[in-house]
């Protein structure tokens, strides 16, 4: 048996390192563990759909028609806000190929000066100025970049995000710069379709009951109990994690910096990144730019992988995840697409040059031994005993 | 236009990647997308330091347009947002049609000012907006070095790869 190199065209989103699951080739990326998000799930869809089954019916007819459309509007668009939070990138920052980590560890080397044998070297930080404060930029030995402000490294996803707010186990993604605006508007959606479902669940049983004594309205149908528990112990979280966030927008703050107490004040320390007007903090959020994707997640590469069987023509080696339209000349730098897109990538014929470079480095990329020890990430650890 | 490009990819098969060189972000005003234009050493030799400035500048102009909040991006954001951001499945978001300037603006100062001088521009999108990576070429085609050495093991052994070959 000889060992012979089978190359074979995949996607890029095979070879990404980090804890990400990817589906559907690539266009949807959530974490690792989906379980509470299944849960989620289970929760809204369940809950709506025994409150078009039992009580829209009776609202319909003896209140308004618009009731239930409304819900259904509204139900539509909570399923529509989660499903953008989690199965979209939230803003990971790609490691540095190996040239630019040994660029950055020379900067730094230069910068530490020569540091006696036995003594710890400096931590490695960044210091930069932005609107008159001095902000630190860390290094992440996992990613081997300076973090940019903002950023924050998930150790669930082994992913470093920028603007990173928190891991959410209950959308089962992380949350940052990419889709905080999702979630947020998937948390003031839920609590408004809580409270529509609370509101109009009592309606129904005073309604149904008011001729009738104490005990009689007591007697409700199991759907309605099971609606009424759900959205009372949903309406406390919820409702109050709407809150908490509309007070970070309002302040320009992330939930990472808000429990680190970065802009707390003491030190005489503000938050740099405010617009010092609530208005102008929201608008950027809620109505600012959405930022592509800088993850190549759909992108082709080819990979070297070494086979211990007979040698194989490279054309039976059809891959299912690669799509038998993929011309030779595939891109392997396409322009950035969003998530959902399906649109295929454009190639750009001078780019074929670096494309070749590229595929070097992609996989030499696997075979470089770590330049220094990973860093236990503390702070998303924190984030995400915060978040649950 | 093709002859330039022509040149380019003659240029590519005898030369042999020297070195790279990082152009950092610059986070003095905020965390909006903006690159230094502080002119790297290595690139002393290589080409004029207004060009290169010209082209940080310029750059810097393309994401300061893509990531302005203004009229327009509200509007976007509320159209999208009514539509539950379904709409952006059919249209393209402002960024994308900026990133796309953008691409085709590198892809232009590639072909008329980097790749002649033996230089070659990345899209900063392709480095997760972290850096603009210039990489540098050394000219081989002049045979001043002898084949085993130009084409030495190095991270670019698909460039020294296709060297060997000729």
């Amino acid at each position: 048996m000889s060992a012979v190199m089978i190359t074979r065209k995949v996607r890029k989103w095979e070879k990404l390192p980090g804890k990400n699951t990817f589906c559907c080739d690539g266009r949807v990326m959530m974490a690792r563990q989906k379980g509470v998000f299944y849960l989620t799930l289970f929760l809204i869809v369940g809950t709506c759909a025994l409150f078009f089954a039992f009580e829209c019916p009776y609202l319909a007819i003896h209140l308004s028609p618009t009731i239930p459309v409304f819900a259904v509007v509204l139900f539509l668009f909570v399923m529509a806000m989660l499903l953008r939070t989690s199965f979209s990138d939230p803003g990971v920052l790609p490691r540095a190929l190996p040239e630019e980590a040994s660029f950055i560890e020379m900067e730094i080397e230069a910068a530490n000066g020569n540091v006696p044998a036995g003594q710890r070297p400096p931590p490695r930080i960044r210091n930069v100025q932005i609107n008159n404060q001095i902000v630190k930029l860390k290094y992440c030995y996992t990613c081997k970049i300076f973090r940019p402000p903002r950023a924050s490294h998930c150790s669930i996803c082994d992913n470093c995000v920028d603007r990173f707010d928190h891991h959410c186990p209950w959308v089962g993604n992380c949350v940052g710069k990419r889709n905080y605006r999702f979630f947020y508007l998937f948390t003031l959606s839920l609590s408004l379709l809580t409270i529509y479902i609370f509101t109009f669940d009592i309606v129904h049983v005073v309604m149904q009951n008011h001729a009738g004594s104490f005990l009689i309205s007591l007697k409700m149908c199991a759907s309605t109990v099971l609606e009424v528990l759900v959205c009372f112990f949903t309406l406390w979280s919820v409702v109050g994690l709407t809150g908490f966030h509309t007070y970070l927008i309002s302040l320009n703050q992330t939930t990472n910096e808000d429990i680190k107490g970065s802009w707390s004040g003491k030190n005489r320390v503000q938050n740099p990144y405010s617009h010092k007007n609530i208005m102008k903090n929201c608008s950027e959020i809620l109505c600012g730019p959405t930022y592509p994707s800088v993850l190549d997640r759909r992108g082709v590469m080819q990979d070297d992988s070494p086979s211990l069987t007979t040698p194989a023509t490279p054309s039976s080696t059809s891959d299912s995840t690669v799509p038998q339209t993929t011309k030779p000349t595939a891109p392997l730098i396409p322009n950035e697409q969003t998530p959902d897109d399906a649109k295929p990538s454009i190639a750009a014929s001078t780019e074929i040059s670096t494309s070749l470079t590229e595929e070097g480095e992609e996989s030499a990329a696997h075979r470089v031994p770590p330049l220094a020890s990973p860093e236990t990430d503390a702070e998303a650890s924190i984030a995400k005993a915060a978040a649950q | 236009m093709a002859t330039e490009f022509d040149n380019f990819h003659e240029m590519r098969h005898c030369a042999l990647l020297a070195n790279k060189v990082f152009i950092q972000r610059d986070y003095s005003q905020g965390t909006a997308c903006r690159f230094q234009t502080k002119f790297p050493l290595e690139l002393n030799s290589r080409m004029e330091q207004a060009l290169f400035a010209e082209t940080v500048k310029t750059l810097n102009s393309y994401y300061a347009e893509a990531e302005e909040i203004g009229g327009q991006s509200y509007l976007e954001g509320c159209l999208a947002c009514a539509t539950a951001y379904i709409i952006f499945l059919c249209l393209e978001t402002r960024y994308e049609k900026v990133l796309k300037k953008i691409s085709g603006y590198i892809q232009e100062q590639n072909e008329k000012i980097y790749a002649p001088r033996g230089l070659l521009l990345t899209d900063p999108t392709e480095r997760g907006m972290r850096v603009i990576e210039i990489s540098v070429f050394e000219d081989h085609c002049s045979g001043s070095s002898s084949p085993s050495s130009s084409c030495n093991g190095s991270s670019s052994s698909a460039m020294s790869g296709d060297c060997g070959t000729r």
